[in-house]
C-alpha cells in the first residue's frame, strides 16, 4: 500500500467538478427529450403544463435556494473553525432537503389522486403529447428527488465528521465537495422549475 | 546490453511482494495501480475469451444454410450476449482499466493515480455490473435478444431479461465514468517535475482524450438505459408512437453515447501504437504534436457524428447531409495518425518483433476498417449496405483488427515488464501470422457477403451465400488457433520464460527506467524529466 498520500486539494476538487459534469449530462438527456418533444407538441405541453401546482413549485424553489445559501455559509464557517455554527447550518440544509421531499410527496399524491401518473388510464386517453409531458415530468423530478436524497445523506455524513472533528479548518475538502454537490442539486432544479412550472 | 541484475522468480520481486496482506485479499482490496491493472486485465481477458467462444458459435451456425447448431432464438441471444460482453465488459473498460492503470502513472512519473481508492472502487463496480449481466442470462425470461444496441420498441416488448442486463450495463458505465475522472485528474495533477504536456507519452495523451469521452458521453448512456427500464416497468411511453413518443429519440440518445464510445475503444489502441512504433523503429515519433492533437480532435469531432447510424431510420435530408459531412471530417484526424506512423517508419532501423508486428497489423486493418467506414458514412452508399454483413465486417476491422490487435501488442510490449520474464519470439510470430491471416479470411469475406446483400443478425441465409460463409467460418478457426497459440506462449513466457532487464526494447519512456518488475512505489526517488518520450539520445539509448 502506498500509505496515506499527501492530500491534493486542487485534485480532489477537480475530480468533484468532473463528477458534477457527468451529473449535469445525465439530466441533459432528459432535457434533450423535453426540447425535442416541446418542439413537436407545443400545444399539448401547454395544456399539460397548465395543470401543474405553481405553489408547490415556487415553495420548493425558495426552500432549495435557501438551503444552498446555508451550505455555502457552512463552508465559510468551517474556515473560521466555528464548529457549532457549521453543524447548525448543515442541519438547516438537511432540514430543507427533508421539507422539499415532503412537499414533493404532497404534490405527487395530489396529482396521482387526480389520475395523472405514467400509464394512467386518464393519460393514455389524453392527447399524445400530454402523456409525454407528464412522463418526462415524473422521470426528471423523480431523478432530481433521488439526488436530493443522496445529497441530504451526504451532508449528514459530512456533519457527523465535522462533529467528530475529522473535518476542520485545516482540512475541509469533503465539506466543500459536499456543498458543491448540493449546489448541483439546486442548479438542476433551477432548470426544472421554469421548464415545467413557469413557461408553459 | 546491460547484464540482468537480479533474477527474481516469476510473480516475485517489486510490487509482487509488498503488503502484509496475503492471498486474494492482497489483490482485490489493493489500491496499488499495478495490482488493479492486473485485476482488470485478467477480468477483461476472461470476458473476452467467453465472448470469443460465442463468436465462434455464431460462425459455426452460419457455416451452412438452415439450422446448423442452434435455432433462431438462441442465435439472437448469442449475438446479443457476444456484442454486449465484447463491448461493455471487454473493450470499453479494457484498455483504461488494464494498461491504463498499469502503465500511465509510471509514464507520467507518479506513484499512483490521483484517487487510488476510487480506482479500486471502479473495478468493484465493473465486477458488480458484470455479475448483474451474467445473472440476467440465467434468470427471468432468459438472455436478452435485442442486439447490443437495445433498440426500442423491441427492447420494451421482448419477454427476455432486458431490464436486468441493461441495469448491469448501467453499473459498468458508472465504473467507466469513475475511471475517466480519475485519469483526467491524475494526468493534470500528478505529472512529475519536468513532465510537461509536450513531453507526455502519446499513450498518455490518448488516455487523456479517452477519459474525457468517458466523462462526457457515458452519462447519456446511463440515462438512456434508465429510460428503457422506466419504459418497461412504468410504461412511460416516451418512445411509443401510440402515446406521442418517438423511437427515433431512443436511437439518437443511444448513439450520442455509442458513437463516441467507439473512440473509447480505439483511442487507447492508437496510443499503444504510437509507443510501439518509435521503440521498434528506433526513431523519434514523426509529428508528435499532430498525433497528440488528433486524439483530442477525434474525441471532440467524434461527438458530433452519431447520426450516421440512422441514415435509414427516417431522419430529414438536411440531418443526413450534416452527419454525413461531419463523419468525413472525423476521418481526417485518424488519417493524420496513420500518415505520422508511416512517416516514423520511413528510414527507421526497424526490428520486426512481436509488438511491432501487431502494430503494423493495426495500421493495415484499421485503415481498411476506417475506409470502409466512409462507405457507411456516405448516405448514398450506406443505404445499400446498412444492416448487412458488410457492417459486421467493417466494425470487426476497426474494433478487432484495430483496438484488439493493439491490445495484443500491448500485452507483448508491457506485460513482460510487470512479470520480469518474456515470451518466446518465434511462436509469437507464428501466432501473429495465423491471427492476421485468419482475421482477414473471416471478416473480409463477411464484407463481401454484405455487399452481395446478406443481412446481419440472421441465423439463416439464401443458398447462394453458402460457399463464402463456409470460407468465413474456416477463417474464424484459423483466427482462434492463432489466438490460443498466442496466449499459451505469452503466459508460459511470463511465468517460465527468459528473465528480462529494465529496458528490453530500448524504449525511451519512463516505465523502462525503473526496475523490472516495478517496485510498489514505482520510483525510488521522485523522477525529474529532462527529455521527451521518444528522445532516444536524451535517454542514452544507442
Ligand atoms: C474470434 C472472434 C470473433 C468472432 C468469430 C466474431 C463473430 C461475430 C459474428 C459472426 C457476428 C455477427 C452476427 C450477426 O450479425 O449475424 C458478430 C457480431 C458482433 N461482434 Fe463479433 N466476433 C469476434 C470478435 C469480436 C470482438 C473482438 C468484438 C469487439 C471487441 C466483437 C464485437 C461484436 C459486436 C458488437 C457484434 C454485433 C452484435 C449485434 O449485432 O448486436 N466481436 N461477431
Ligand atoms: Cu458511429
Amino acid at each position: 500500500m502506498s500509505g496515506p498520500l499527501h492530500k491534493d486539494y486542487a485534485g480532489a476538487k477537480l475530480g468533484m467538478w468532473l463528477f458534477l459534469f457527468t451529473e449535469l449530462l445525465l439530466f441533459g438527456g432528459l432535457f434533450l427529450l423535453y426540447a425535442a418533444y416541446l418542439a413537436r407538441y407545443p400545444r399539448e405541453f401547454g395544456t399539460a403544463g397548465g395543470q401543474m401546482h405553481l405553489g408547490f413549485g415556487t415553495l420548493n424553489t425558495v426552500i432549495l435556494i435557501t438551503s444552498s445559501l446555508l451550505v455555502a455559509m457552512a463552508v465559510t464557517a468551517i474556515q473560521r473553525n466555528a464548529r457549532r455554527m457549521v453543524l447548525w447550518l448543515l442541519g438547516g440544509t438537511v432540514l430543507c432537503a427533508a421539507v422539499f421531499l415532503f412537499n414533493k410527496y404532497l404534490e405527487w399524491s395530489d396529482e396521482i389522486g387526480k389520475g395523472i401518473y405514467p400509464n394512467s388510464p386518464k393519460l393514455v386517453a389524453a392527447p399524445p403529447g400530454e402523456s409525454v409531458f407528464f412522463s418526462l415530468y415524473y422521470l426528471t423530478v423523480g431523478l432530481h428527488g433521488l439526488h436530493v436524497l443522496i445529497g441530504g445523506t451526504l451532508l449528514t455524513l459530512v456533519a457527523v465528521r465535522v462533529q467528530r472533528g475529522t473535518i476542520h479548518a485545516g482540512d475541509y475538502v469533503l465539506l466543500e465537495n459536499g456543498a458543491l454537490y448540493w449546489h448541483l442539486v439546486d442548479l438542476v432544479w433551477i432548470f426544472i422549475f421554469p421548464l415545467y412550472y413557469l413557461i408553459l | 546490453m546491460i547484464p540482468v541484475e537480479n533474477v527474481p522468480p516469476a510473480g516475485d520481486g517489486g510490487f509482487w511482494n509488498d503488503t502484509g496482506k496475503t492471498g486474494i485479499t492482497a489483490w482485490i482490496f489493493s489500491t496499488d495501480h499495478k495490482r488493479i491493472g492486473l485485476l482488470y486485465f485478467y477480468s477483461v481477458l476472461t470476458f473476452f475469451l467467453i465472448a470469443v467462444v460465442l463468436g465462434v458459435l455464431l460462425r459455426i451456425e452460419l457455416m451452412a444454410p438452415g439450422r446448423t447448431i442452434m435455432g433462431p432464438q438462441t442465435y439472437n441471444a448469442v449475438f446479443t450476449v457476444h456484442g454486449v460482453v465484447m463491448v461493455f465488459l471487454f473493450i470499453i473498460p479494457g484498455f483504461q482499466g488494464s494498461f491504463g492503470n498499469l502503465v500511465m502513472p509510471i509514464q507520467i512519473g507518479a506513484r499512483d493515480v490521483a484517487f487510488p481508492r476510487l480506482n479500486l472502487f471502479s473495478w468493484w463496480l465493473y465486477i458488480a455490473g458484470a455479475a448483474v449481466i451474467i445473472t440476467s442470462l440465467f434468470t427471468g425470461g432468459g438472455p436478452p435478444d435485442t442486439g447490443w444496441t437495445f433498440y426500442v420498441p423491441f427492447s420494451e416488448r421482448t419477454g427476455t431479461n432486458v431490464s436486468l442486463a441493461v441495469f448491469g450495463v448501467f453499473i459498468v458505465g458508472f465504473s467507466s465514468i469513475v475511471t475517466g475522472l480519475n485519469f483526467v485528474t491524475t494526468i493534470h495533477r500528478l505529472r512529475a517535475e519536468g513532465m510537461t504536456w509536450g513531453r507526455l507519452p502519446l499513450f498518455v495523451w490518448s488516455l487523456y482524450a479517452t477519459a474525457w469521452v468517458q466523462i462526457l458521453a457515458t452519462p447519456i448512456l446511463g440515462i438512456t438505459l434508465a429510460l428503457i427500464i422506466a419504459e418497461r416497468f412504468l410504461g412511460t411511453g416516451l418512445f411509443d408512437p401510440a402515446r406521442g413518443g418517438d423511437p427515433l429519440m431512443y436511437q439518437h440518445l443511444f448513439w450520442i453515447y455509442s458513437h463516441p464510445a467507439v473512440y473509447i475503444m480505439i483511442l487507447p489502441g492508437m496510443g499503444v501504437i504510437s509507443e510501439i512504433i518509435p521503440a521498434f523503429a528506433r526513431k523519434p515519433i514523426f509529428g508528435y504534436k499532430m498525433i497528440a492533437f488528433s486524439s483530442l480532435a477525434i474525441a471532440a469531432a467524434g461527438s458530433l457524428v452519431w447520426g450516421h447510424h440512422m441514415f435509414t431510420s427516417g431522419m430529414s435530408d438536411t440531418a443526413i447531409l450534416v452527419f454525413s459531412f461531419l463523419t468525413f471530417v472525423v476521418a481526417i484526424p485518424s488519417a493524420i495518425k496513420v500518415f505520422n506512423w508511416v512517416s516514423t517508419l520511413y528510414r527507421g532501423s526497424i526490428s520486426l518483433e512481436a509488438p511491432m508486428l501487431f502494430a503494423l497489423a493495426f495500421i493495415l486493418l484499421f485503415s481498411i476498417g476506417g475506409l470502409t467506414g466512409l462507405i457507411l458514412g456516405a448516405a448514398a452508399t450506406d443505404i445499400h449496405v446498412h444492416d448487412t454483413q458488410f457492417v459486421v465486417g467493417h466494425f470487426h476491422y476497426v474494433i478487432f483488427g484495430g483496438a484488439v490487435f493493439a491490445f495484443f501488442g500491448a500485452m507483448h510490449y508491457w506485460l513482460p515488464k510487470f512479470y520480469g520474464r518474456r515470451y518466446a519470439e518465434k511462436p509469437a510470430v507464428v501466432a501473429w501470422v495465423l491471427m492476421f491471416v485468419g482475421f482477414n479470411i473471416t471478416y473480409f469475406t463477411m464484407m463481401v457477403l454484405g455487399m452481395k446483400g446478406m443481412p446481419r443478425r440472421y441465423y439463416d441465409y439464401l443458398p447462394e451465400f453458402a460457399p463464402l460463409n463456409l470460407v468465413s467460418t474456416i477463417g474464424s478457426w484459423i483466427l482462434v488457433s492463432g489466438l490460443i497459440l498466442m496466449l499459451v506462449n505469452l503466459f508460459r513466457g511470463l511465468f517460465k520464460g527468459e528473465p528480462i532487464d529494465r529496458n528490453p526494447w530500448g524504449a525511451a519512456t519512463l516505465e523502462w527506467t525503473i526496475p523490472t518488475p516495478p517496485p510498489t512505489e514505482n520510483f525510488e526517488e521522485e523522477p525529474v524529466v529532462t527529455h521527451g518520450p521518444y528522445d532516444f539520445k536524451g535517454a542514452g539509448i544507442p
